[in-house]
């Protein structure tokens, strides 16, 4: 009931305060990408090699390139309100179709390494409180500390180097084995198995940040006078780590954690493209080569869009976790 | 939690001198000391790196695809090109550095400045200014980056840009925290009293007070830059008139399955040198907060 | 250091206590707890009966908390702590982690001073009560359940069937403290540990809480070590009284006495800065006298500790701190109170 009702609260709030914000980006960005030297008529005409000055402005003109810059604000906003990202010059396809091919992947490569990360942060930073200033957390806390330092894209190729070169025992990159026309659950494990590796090597950076967070957040929980108390009460060091400790820890960890998205789609970016995987950051990256800014702005938009709905998911993670909210 | 349990006799239970100074205070840190002195040998690395490898770093010199102690003239090898592998780190690690540290001040003056103003005055200007921040915290910043150093060139002043512009919000929404609460305090209220202006309140009187949260976040922004840097690189949209870390990483990525130590090195010395920060960074946080040190 | 009392036999350790037949439920001795850079409590001996109400009285700082925490052995780690505490016979310092978790929560029960942070946010105030029932009384979670309403009952919370699914943040401070009662009390423990319980709280709900407790005392027959610096609080509901100064026991009287007739400086002077509601005084017609001075650093001094605040302090008294020793009915630590001096004992304060 609490949740339910706190649910549509913050719904509501978020769309109240969202909108503007998308807004602004869209403008923004919009404005910003404005100022990028070359159009995609300048890199289709390129590559098509005959660059003849009516071709350009035949171009330009069938994307409306040619209109003043305001003007093809107004156009592109107008497509927004009837829910159209607008088409891409260069795969010549509306950019949402585009997008909605490329979001399951992104999205599934997110969730994943997410999940992992917080799960395994967690685990962690939890070893390591309980061990605090002793050899295991310092031992854990530097082999964190190493995952907190490396590149998390750069620790994907390693692992591509142990796990797929030197063991074989997984595929080094692609979402499926090509030409092997799965189906059904046999499908789903190809996949699976495919994704093992990109969530790890994107997951890296954030279980080392939950981790630390955890780790310093029981700490201090331990120090408040509730976990006193239930020590006086005769609990074990266990019972009291599970009950009284640890979920008052996971509040800041799941409000950094919010934080935390918009990086991690960030980091999708190059880890998709060290493993191949087609997902939005790499259409993004392919979209800035081409000047396809249509693409581009409905990846910046959409990126947006699920941070914003993530952050929703969190806070009513938070809601469950910390019943105060509710009363202020 | 448990209690230490001794049995010693009273008189035996010393009480350790308190007392101590801020420097033997900071070099009482083993992990503190040790990420100095990675990072004094990676500076000093790239100050000499001309002295060591004069010459451009992406000079073919050599047969391609030595590994690392093959030839003693090419310590740590070459790459498929035939480029010495050493002088590529050496002169890496100098735009590293260079990226770091002007991307974490650019970050650090924008995020100082919105986050004092925002924090100080309140009101209208505070409510802009965090819905501004909101709006920077929710595009993801890796690809803000890429849509700037696009929109520029690829070189290393619009890239250092790149990623101050993408990274100040965590230090405005610290310094806005620190602002809003050092405001209230009596000796604002004190310089109030006394007719300074704002300006000289808000970096006189506030501003130093505000900045020990900042001076630790400072090296976790040095360290973040250069792995955004890195990633850049690695993209090949870096600057392509030098040699970084991240386009070695790049460039050694065609030939992982046979020469995975050309990917290997380049990542190790990224990962050496953020940790040296990072380091760095955990030890000026215990000092500045040494309440963590209690248990 | 000096231990005089270990070595005196227990009967003429405590003058004024009331009778009991068996030994003392709790027999601290030669207590000692050492904070990095500080030494909180110094060689302290002192014991509570069956069914008592021992006070341990001081200003802030001068050691109380930290020896309620080293009872139970709940002093941060890091902390060193010297000497034995027997607790109906077992050395609860050399006792194993396990065996003393079946004491604490059981046998001895604890409420800490300050409500608002002694209750975790995230849980119902009555799972919290609950869990300590699920330890130790081998109840399932529906019996901690119903067994819990009657102990919110108990402590006469209002509603208290009603009560088990709250959260602290929906009660007030004296109600959670009320909840920590309950807690303490749940498994009908013999001695309830009280560290300042009423410190945090309304004036007004003072006399409340601290009336339930020694109510509940009565009821369940336990003794009560209750951690306190009011001295109105001693006097209304004490048997006895401890009065710690840096570390130190310098005085300990059953209640009456002291109030009757503080013998160590330092009570004396306690006595005199206490207000005094009910004779009428108040301090726009009567000035309020303080202790000159204030808790001497703990760490270095060699003589008595409150020697530098003390009046009648002599040469002797800078050079070794004094011995708690008998002295007609009570014991003291002074040196210049005890002496058989020329001028014959006179009481400073009367009632």
């Amino acid at each position: 009931m609490r949740l339910l009702s706190r649910a549509g609260k913050s719904l509501s709030r978020t769309a109240i305060q969202a909108l503007p914000v998308v807004l602004g980006i869209v403008v923004l960005n919009f404005l910003l990408l404005q100022l990028v030297p070359g159009d995609a008529a300048d890199v289709i005409a390129g590559e098509s090699g005959s660059a003849t000055a009516e071709t350009m402005a035949a171009l330009r003109k069938q994307f409306g390139l040619d209109q003043p810059v305001l003007i093809q604000l107004a156009n592109y906003l107008d497509h927004l309100a009837h829910l159209s990202l607008g088409f891409s010059p260069r795969y010549n396809t509306p950019v949402g179709d585009l997008i909605m091919s490329r979001l399951p992947f992104t999205l599934l490569l997110m969730l994943s390494a997410f999940v992992l990360s917080l799960v395994v942060g967690i685990a962690f930073g939890a070893f390591m409180a309980a061990f605090a200033r002793r050899w295991p957390d310092r031992a854990l806390s530097l082999f964190v500390l190493i995952l907190y330092s490396a590149p998390g894209f750069w620790v994907g190729l390693m692992i591509i180097v142990l796990f797929s070169v030197k063991l074989g025992w997984l595929p080094s990159g692609g979402a499926m084995t090509v030409g092997a026309d799965l189906t059904g659950l046999a499908r789903m494990g190809d996949l699976l198995t495919h994704l093992v590796l990109p969530s790890i090597s994107l997951a890296c950076f954030f279980t080392a940040v939950y981790a630390r967070l955890t780790r310093s957040a029981m700490l201090e929980v331990e120090r408040q006078d509730f976990v006193r108390a239930a020590e006086a009460k005769g609990l074990g060091p266990f019972a009291i780590q599970m009950r009284h400790v640890l979920r008052n820890a996971l509040i800041p960890v799941t409000t950094v954690a919010g934080l935390h998205l918009g990086n991690l789609l960030g980091g999708a970016i190059v880890v998709e493209t060290v493993f191949g995987w087609p997902g939005m950051g790499r259409l993004a990256l392919d979209a800035v080569m081409a000047r396809d800014f249509n693409v581009l702005l409905g990846v910046l938009l959409l990126s947006s869009f699920v941070v914003i709905v993530a952050n929703v998911l969190i806070d009513l993670l938070h809601a469950w976790l910390d019943p105060r909210i509710e009363s202020v | 939690m448990s209690t230490n349990m001794t049995s010693l006799p009273v008189t035996l239970l010393a009480v350790p001198a308190a007392k101590n100074g801020r420097l033997s205070a900071f070099l009482r840190q083993p992990t503190f000391v040790a990420g100095l002195l990675i990072l004094g040998v990676v500076m000093t690395l790239a100050c000499v790196a001309d002295l060591l490898y004069p010459g451009d770093p992406q000079d073919l010199v050599g047969p391609p695809l030595l590994w690392p102690f093959q030839k003693t003239e090419f310590q740590l090898g070459t790459d498929s090109l035939g480029r010495d592998i050493a002088a590529g780190l050496v002169h890496g690690a100098r735009v590293s550095l260079i990226i770091g540290f002007s991307a974490a001040s650019i970050g650090l003056l924008i995020g100082t400045l919105v986050g004092a103003v925002g924090g100080y005055f309140g009101g209208l200007a505070d409510n802009v200014l965090v819905r501004v921040t909101e709006l920077f915290q929710t595009v993801p910043a890796f690809l803000l980056v890429v849509v700037i150093v696009a929109i520029g060139e690829p070189s290393l002043k619009v890239i250092a840009l790149a990623i101050g512009i993408a990274s100040w919000p965590t230090i405005a929404r610290l310094v806005r925290a620190q602002f809003r609460s050092l405001r209230e305090q009596d000796f604002v209220m004190a310089a109030r009293s006394l007719g300074y202006s704002d300006t000289r309140i808000i970096f006189v009187e506030i501003l130093p007070n505000a900045l020990p949260p900042v001076v630790v976040t400072a090296s976790v922004m040095v360290a973040g830059a250069i792995l955004t840097e890195t990633g850049l690189s690695f993209l090949n949209m870096g600057d392509p008139n030098v040699v970084s870390w991240g386009s070695m990483i790049g460039d050694g990525r065609e030939m992982l399955r046979t020469a995975w130590f050309l990917t290997a090195l380049p990542g190790t010395a990224t990962a050496l040198t953020v940790l040296a920060l990072n380091l760095i960074g955990d030890g000026l946080n215990e000092i500045f907060n040494p309440r963590m040190r209690e248990r | 250091m000096t231990a005089p009392n270990s070595a005196m036999p227990p009967s003429t350790r405590t003058p004024g206590s009331i009778l009991r037949s068996q030994g003392p439920l709790l027999d601290v001795r030669n207590l000692s707890v050492a904070f990095p850079g500080h030494l909180a409590v110094r060689d302290i001996s002192f014991h509570i009966d069956h069914g008592e109400t021992l006070a341990l009285v001081g200003e802030s700082g001068c050691g109380k908390s930290a020896t309620s925490f080293a009872l139970m052995r709940l002093l941060p780690r890091g902390t060193a702590v010297a000497g034995e505490v027997n607790f109906n016979g077992i050395d609860l310092f050399r006792t194993d982690a396990r065996a003393l978790r079946n004491i604490r929560g059981k046998r001895i029960g604890l409420i800490l001073q300050e409500p608002m942070t002694s209750l975790n946010p995230v849980r119902t105030i009555g799972d919290q009560i609950a869990e300590g029932l699920v330890r130790h009384e081998k109840l399932t979670w529906t019996q901690a359940r119903t067994r819990t309403a009657e102990l919110l009952d108990l402590v006469r919370i209002p509603d208290a069937a009603r009560r088990y699914d709250d959260y602290p943040h929906n009660m007030s401070g004296g109600m959670r403290q009320r909840v920590m009662i309950a807690m303490a009390v749940s498994c009908n423990p013999q001695l309830v540990i009280a560290d300042e319980p009423t410190t945090a709280l309304d004036v007004t709900l003072q006399s409340e809480v601290l009336e339930l407790l020694d109510s509940l005392r009565r009821q369940l027959q336990m003794a009560l070590l209750l951690i306190t610096h009011d001295l109105g609080v001693v006097a209304q509901w004490a048997d006895r009284v401890a009065v710690m100064y840096a570390g130190r026991i310098v005085e300990q009287a059953a209640a009456h006495d002291l109030f009757e007739r503080p013998v160590h400086p330092y009570s004396q002077g306690l006595m005199r800065a206490t207000l005094r509601l009910d004779d009428g005084t108040h301090y726009s017609n009567a000035r309020l006298s303080e202790i000159p001075g204030s808790v001497a650093s703990a760490a270095g001094e060699q003589g008595c500790a409150f020697a530098p605040r003390c009046s009648q302090a002599t040469e002797a008294c800078y050079h070794a701190p004094p011995a708690l020793v008998p002295f007609r009915d009570r014991l003291v630590a002074c040196r210049v109170a005890v002496e058989p001096s020329e001028e014959p004992f006179r009481a400073v304060v009367g009632r």
